[in-house]
Formats: C-alpha cells, sequence, structure tokens
C-alpha cells in the first residue's frame, strides 16, 4: 500500500483530484443531468427518448433558432478570427515597450464583463435614445433600427460578439507568432519570399494548429452565448435573433417546460461534436507530421 | 443572553474581519429576524419590491408577526431583474429544499403545481371576509379546483392606461373629467374606445407624442395585445385547449393593429417592458399601458411631464374592458419545513391592514388581490396631479375586467403563448415582417398546435 501511494502517478492523480472533482461535480455532472432532463416529458414524470428532440425538429421557430445559431456563431468566429489575425500582426511589428501598451489596451473588451459591456452597446443601440442615432443625425441621416429590424439586430449581435472576442484570438495568435523561428523568415527572404509568400509557407503553417484551436474554443463559447442575445434583443423582433440558449432559456425556465428548453440547449452538442473532431483531427495530424 | 452570543462574545474579531463581515452582510438582501424566545423557524423568499421603501415595510409587517408568535423568520428578497427570481423557483424545484414559503409571479404557480402545498384551507377563509378575488388570481393560482397558492399583494399590478391630459385635451377627449377621482361613472368613459383611440393616435403622431405601446416580446407589449384581442373576443386558444386562431375575431384584432401601428413609433417592435415608461418619462409620448411607476419616475425627473399624467383603465372593444393584470402568489412548497407558520404568516399578511400598509409604503403601486380593497386611501391622495392613480385600482364604476393575454387557454398552454409573445409576434409579422393575415394565422397555428404538446 505504501509502495502504491509513493508511485509518482498516484501522486499525481491525487494532486489532481480536487480538480477532477470540481470537473466531475460541476460539468460532467450537469451535462448528464441535462441529457437525463432532456428525455423528460413536460412533467418530468416518464422517459420519452428522444421525443423532446424530434419534437423541437418539427417546429419552424426552431429551424429560425438553428439557422441564427449557426449564422451568429459562423459569422462571428469569422469575423473575430481574421479581426485577430490582423491585429496580432500588426501588433507583432510594433517594438517594444509600446507593443505591451498598445496589447493593454486592445485587451480591455475581453478583459470587461460581458454582461456590463453589453448594456453600454445597449445604451447606444437603443431603440429610442441610440447615441449612434444621435450621431447619425448630427449629418443628417436618418435612425436606424438598430434593434427593431432583423438585419440590423443580428448585425449588432455579430458587433458585439465580434469586439469582445477579436482580442482573445489577437492574443492567442500573438504568442503563436512570437514562437516562430526568426530563422524561418530569414531563410525564407533569402531565397527570395516576399511578405504574402512568408505568410502563405511560413507563418500561417506554423501557425495552423494554434488557429484551429482558437476557432474550435471559441465556436463553442459563441454557440453557447447567452449574454448578448438575451441583453440585446431578447431574441426579437419575431424571434429572428433567437439562438440555442436564449431559447432554451425561454421555453425552460420562463414557460415552464424545463425538458423541452434542456433539448433545445443539447441541440448544440452534435454540431460542437463534429467540429471537435474534424479540428482536433487536423491538429493531431499536424503535431504527427512535425514530429515525423 | 443567548448562547450564541455568549459563543460569540468570547471570540476575538480583527477590525478586517469585522468590516468585512459587515460589507458581506450590506451586500445581502437577507434579512434575519429572531423573535425573543423563537418558537421554531421560517424562511421566506418575496420579491426584491420595485419600490426601495416596500421591502422596508414588509420587513416590519413580518417582524411583527414573528415577534408576536415567537417564530424565527428569515426572509431573503429576490429580485425579478435576470429573472433570478424565476431561477431560484427552478432550482428550488428541482432541489426540494429551499425557503418555506415563496413568492411566485404570474405564471409559476401552474408551472411548479406538483411541488406546491393546497392552500384552500387560507385562501377560502380569506375569501369570506373580504370577497370576491380577481379573476386572474383564480386563473392562475386555482388548480383542479383547489388554490395552489395565495394571491398576494405585493408585486401585484395593472396595466392601464397612462396618458397626456394636455394632448389628449388638444384631441378633443378630457381625461380627468372622464375618469374622475371620485367613484362616478361618466358617459364619457364609454366613449374610450380602442376606435377613439385610433382617432387620437395621428393626432399624437402629429404632436411629436405618438403613444409608446412596444410590440416586442417582452410583458408589456403582451399585455398590452393580449388585452386588445380579448376586447376583441380574439381567443388564440379556448379554455378547452382548441387552437381556435382563424376566427374572424382574430382578424378584425389583426386589422386593428395594422391601422394603429403606421402610427406608432418604428421602434415599438424591439420595445422591452422599460422603452415605454422611458417613452413618457421623456416627453416622447401621449400614452403608454403601465402601472403608475412610469409616472412616478416622470414626477421625480421630468416634473412638467408627471404633473400632466392621468391613469385611467384600457379602452373598450366589442367583447369588453380588459386590464392587464400580473398578479404575485405566495405559495407553501410541499416539501416546507414550517407549513403551519407558514399559512398563518401568510394569513396574517393577507388582512386589510397589512395589505393597506403595504401598499400604501409603495405608493400604490401594489394591486390586492381582493375587489373589496380597491377603496384604500393611497390612491385618492398621491399626485401632481392629486388623484392621477384614483382609477389605477379597477373599481365598479369602470366596468372594467382584469385579463392576462391568452386567457381562457388552458394555462399549460397559456403560460407558452405569454412567454413567447405570440400575439405580438402575430402582429409584428404582419406589420413589421410583411406578411398577410392568413400567413400570419397560418404560422400561429403551427406555433399554437406546438404549445398543446
Amino acid at each position: 500500500m505504501r509502495r502504491v501511494l509513493r508511485r509518482r502517478s498516484t501522486i499525481a492523480f491525487f494532486m489532481c483530484l480536487p480538480l477532477i472533482l470540481l470537473i466531475g461535480g460541476l460539468v460532467v455532472y450537469p451535462a448528464i443531468y441535462a441529457i437525463y432532463l432532456a428525455m423528460l416529458n413536460k412533467k418530468m414524470t416518464h422517459f420519452v427518448g428522444l421525443g423532446n428532440f424530434a419534437f423541437l425538429l418539427k417546429r419552424a421557430t426552431f429551424h429560425l433558432v438553428i439557422f441564427q445559431s449557426c449564422l451568429f456563431a459562423v459569422t462571428s468566429v469569422t469575423a473575430k478570427a481574421v479581426i485577430g489575425f490582423l491585429l496580432a500582426h500588426l501588433m507583432h511589428a510594433i517594438p517594444g515597450r509600446h507593443q505591451r501598451v498598445w496589447r493593454g489596451l486592445l485587451l480591455i473588451p475581453w478583459v470587461v464583463p460581458l454582461a456590463l459591456s453589453t448594456l453600454g452597446w445597449w445604451w447606444m443601440f437603443d431603440p429610442s435614445y441610440s447615441a449612434f442615432n444621435w450621431l447619425l443625425a448630427k449629418f443628417g441621416i436618418g435612425a436606424v433600427p438598430w434593434l427593431g429590424s432583423t438585419g440590423w439586430a443580428r448585425f449588432c449581435m455579430i458587433l458585439v460578439n465580434t469586439w469582445y472576442g477579436a482580442p482573445f484570438f489577437m492574443i492567442m495568435y500573438l504568442a503563436a507568432l512570437k514562437s516562430v523561428p526568426e530563422q524561418l523568415f530569414e531563410a525564407a527572404s533569402i531565397d527570395g519570399a516576399g511578405a504574402l509568400a512568408k505568410l502563405r509557407y511560413v507563418t500561417l503553417p506554423m501557425m495552423r494548429n494554434i488557429i484551429s484551436i482558437t476557432v474550435l474554443f471559441s465556436l463553442i463559447v459563441t454557440f453557447a452565448d447567452f449574454t448578448i442575445v438575451r441583453i440585446l434583443t431578447d431574441g426579437g423582433p419575431r424571434d429572428t435573433t433567437h439562438i440555442f440558449a436564449t431559447y432554451a432559456f425561454e421555453i425552460g425556465i420562463q414557460s415552464g417546460d424545463v425538458p423541452l428548453g434542456a433539448a433545445a440547449s443539447l441541440f448544440m452538442l452534435p454540431i460542437l461534436a463534429v467540429a471537435s473532431f474534424f479540428i482536433l483531427r487536423g491538429v493531431a495530424r499536424r503535431d504527427r507530421e512535425m514530429a515525423a | 443572553m443567548f448562547p450564541e452570543e455568549q459563543t460569540l462574545s468570547k471570540i476575538a474579531i480583527s477590525r478586517r474581519a469585522a468590516l468585512g463581515a459587515a460589507a458581506a452582510t450590506a451586500a445581502l438582501p437577507l434579512v434575519h429576524i429572531r423573535s425573543a424566545a423563537a418558537a421554531g423557524r421560517l424562511s421566506i423568499g418575496l420579491w426584491d419590491h420595485w419600490v426601495p421603501a416596500g421591502n422596508a415595510a414588509m420587513r416590519a409587517v413580518v417582524g411583527a408577526w414573528a415577534e408576536k408568535n415567537k417564530v424565527d423568520v428569515v426572509i431573503d428578497f429576490i429580485t425579478s431583474v435576470g429573472n433570478k427570481n424565476l431561477l431560484t423557483i427552478a432550482a428550488e424545484a428541482q432541489a426540494r429544499t429551499g425557503h418555506d414559503i415563496q413568492a411566485f409571479p404570474t405564471w409559476e404557480v401552474h408551472n411548479n403545481q406538483d411541488n406546491l402545498e393546497p392552500v384552500d384551507d387560507v385562501v377560502l377563509p380569506l375569501m369570506k371576509q373580504y370577497g370576491a378575488i380577481n379573476p386572474v388570481n383564480e386563473y392562475l393560482g386555482k388548480i383542479n379546483g383547489h388554490w395552489m397558492a395565495v394571491p398576494s399583494s405585493s408585486g401585484a399590478q395593472y396595466k392601464p392606461s397612462c396618458a397626456r391630459i394636455s394632448l389628449f385635451k388638444q384631441a378633443g377627449l378630457d381625461v380627468q373629467a372622464m375618469y374622475p377621482a371620485r367613484p362616478d361613472h361618466t358617459a364619457l368613459a364609454d366613449q374610450w374606445t380602442w376606435a377613439k383611440m385610433l382617432e387620437i393616435a395621428p393626432i399624437a403622431k402629429q404632436a411629436n407624442l405618438p403613444f409608446g405601446l412596444g410590440l416586442g416580446q417582452t410583458t408589456d407589449s403582451v399585455d398590452f395585445v393580449g388585452a386588445l384581442f380579448r376586447s376583441y373576443g380574439a381567443e388564440l386558444v379556448n379554455a378547452k385547449g382548441e387552437v381556435t386562431v382563424d376566427t374572424d375575431a382574430v382578424k378584425t384584432a389583426l386589422e386593428y393593429m395594422k391601422k394603429l401601428a403606421q402610427y406608432l413609433p418604428p421602434d415599438v417592435y424591439s420595445y422591452d417592458d422599460a422603452s415605454n415608461n422611458r417613452a413618457l418619462i421623456s416627453g416622447k409620448s401621449a400614452l403608454i399601458f403601465n402601472p403608475p411607476s412610469a409616472w412616478a419616475v416622470a414626477v421625480r425627473d421630468n416634473p412638467s411631464v408627471g404633473g400632466d399624467c392621468w391613469t385611467f383603465p384600457n379602452p373598450t372593444g366589442p367583447n369588453g374592458r380588459f386590464v392587464p393584470s400580473n398578479p404575485y402568489f405566495w405559495g407553501v412548497w410541499n416539501f416546507a419545513r414550517n407549513k403551519s407558520a407558514a399559512k398563518e404568516l401568510i394569513t396574517y399578511l393577507c388582512q386589510r391592514e397589512q395589505v393597506e400598509t403595504l401598499c400604501k409604503a409603495v405608493s400604490g403601486y401594489d394591486i390586492p388581490p381582493f375587489l373589496s380593497m380597491a377603496d384604500f386611501a393611497v390612491w385618492a391622495e398621491v399626485g401632481p396631479p392629486t388623484g392621477t392613480v384614483y382609477n389605477y385600482p379597477i373599481r365598479p364604476t369602470h366596468n372594467a375586467t382584469p385579463s392576462i393575454a391568452a386567457f381562457p387557454a388552458p394555462a399549460e398552454i397559456a403560460v407558452q403563448i405569454y412567454n413567447r409573445a405570440t400575439m405580438t409576434t402575430m402582429v409584428a409579422k404582419l406589420t413589421q415582417g410583411g406578411q398577410s393575415i392568413p400567413q400570419v394565422i397560418a404560422w400561429a397555428k403551427d406555433e399554437l398546435e406546438g404549445f398543446s404538446r
């Protein structure tokens, strides 16, 4: 027994145990419980299998929710990735002390609590007293229904999510850029490569894993977003901005159908599982190639 | 001295620890009322009142009862901001533990009926004592012939018309003469119809004071459209649970809304429950449907607007005059540990004296569940102008009925119609989304059939 306890693996296990218990209690248990809830009838008295999922798939409003969730997540993540990539390169080009200042400034959106910053955005988009509309009026431009029309409301959601999440991409890409050996760029220069060729044949291949993992992480977080939509539009106008989490909250908590709400929120699971599978498979393959 | 106090006195407390504890205590909306010799413990989760004085008054009233009955009472004031009260209710129902008494907003009694203790023994004697109860309370609180929660005054509200006196006078309607601050029915009141409102709407728009009537997803919008639909006899689902959306009454209500929408501000589709208040308070709207909270803030922040407001029932339609009613309930969980004390406290809180004290403390915001309590002095006294909220509670002279959107559908369907804002979405699809009435009705039919699963 004493020998078992002295093993490095045993010590490592015990040192990890608090974290394992934490993850078990706060992640695994709620996830399993949510799956269990999603398979109960409305009164939670008997098991209905996949009935709630089948029911949701027949609803026109839920089709809209699926479309909007995908539109919101894919557009936001793409925008964040592109902006983060550009910012990281610009940041990388700034020398020394100034880079730290800019880096700190650009990280502010990511550091401010999301609920608070979204409220700030909401005030600027406010239907009646929008600061943006006040500015537009100064230039003789008519008021824009930022949150009152489908197109603008979706644009506002994506804009706020991009504003909040782009700094995360920037910092991850910046870290990746800093880890690319300078010699590779020098060798490419000697071979006559221009800026675009260096980007294509040196920077991107070296950053590909970080890009994949960052995109995956952001996709998960963006699909699960609740705060931005809840505060900005609450799913309106005409349900055209609802995403999985807000729709699940509305039917589960507000309308008292917890199993259906759980089923709606779990629709994210297969989408994210498929995305995770392909992205992580790509990462593993590249790791093997680099090791070989 | 209590044993705990003896122990505490022996513990050395550092200044930092004491400050930390004080700060933590101040941050929690939790009140511990300990009577001289505790004869049991009672934990209650009440609604954190919008009006700051409401919590203090409630604390004093509950404290007096606790002292008299030697019960150790702990009160949590739970905010409805961010639906924290709904989340607390859902969590306690799942965990089957929590407060003994819990405040339940509108639909939550139905949602939690299986976890609630029947309270016929509380409500029926109260009805004997005080007479008829608001029918919306009965619709929401009485399930299968049994009261599952006790209608409370705290947090209960109506959403009548709150109009600018001057604009309506300009449009030829003297709202103060129509609904005076005395128990009189006037002939003018019969002219306050949805059709009349439609006549005034363009005048208000021209005066840059368009009506602030939301067509969004939140309760103020749903309540306004719900009352209008009911005035036209437009039921989406009938009392038997049959989908009845494809009727002439629904079409007429939609046609009315199509006419009205052109005179509303373009941003009404993104209104939340504060947007209409802001429209009135900032002097940008001549009419909203809201409790007197908007007027009260206007008196504080924009006195010229506050002094120009008058509250009175909603317009009438072919089927009658309906005033949106959002009741609150006090329920006892069936897993509560002190049910008898819980019922005693609720009975005490529902007595006229306590209801009036609480109502006065919140300047008349709360609406008592018993129609006989519509005569509290507070509504006649507050101003400016004096008597402005005299007609906030429904009085016999109003010929009005309290109503909730989606009535008379069975509550398990109605709650979805209400929270999914089906009626306002129908109107928005028609007036903003460019769909025709048959298309809107077809969409609603599909949606409603889904609610009936």
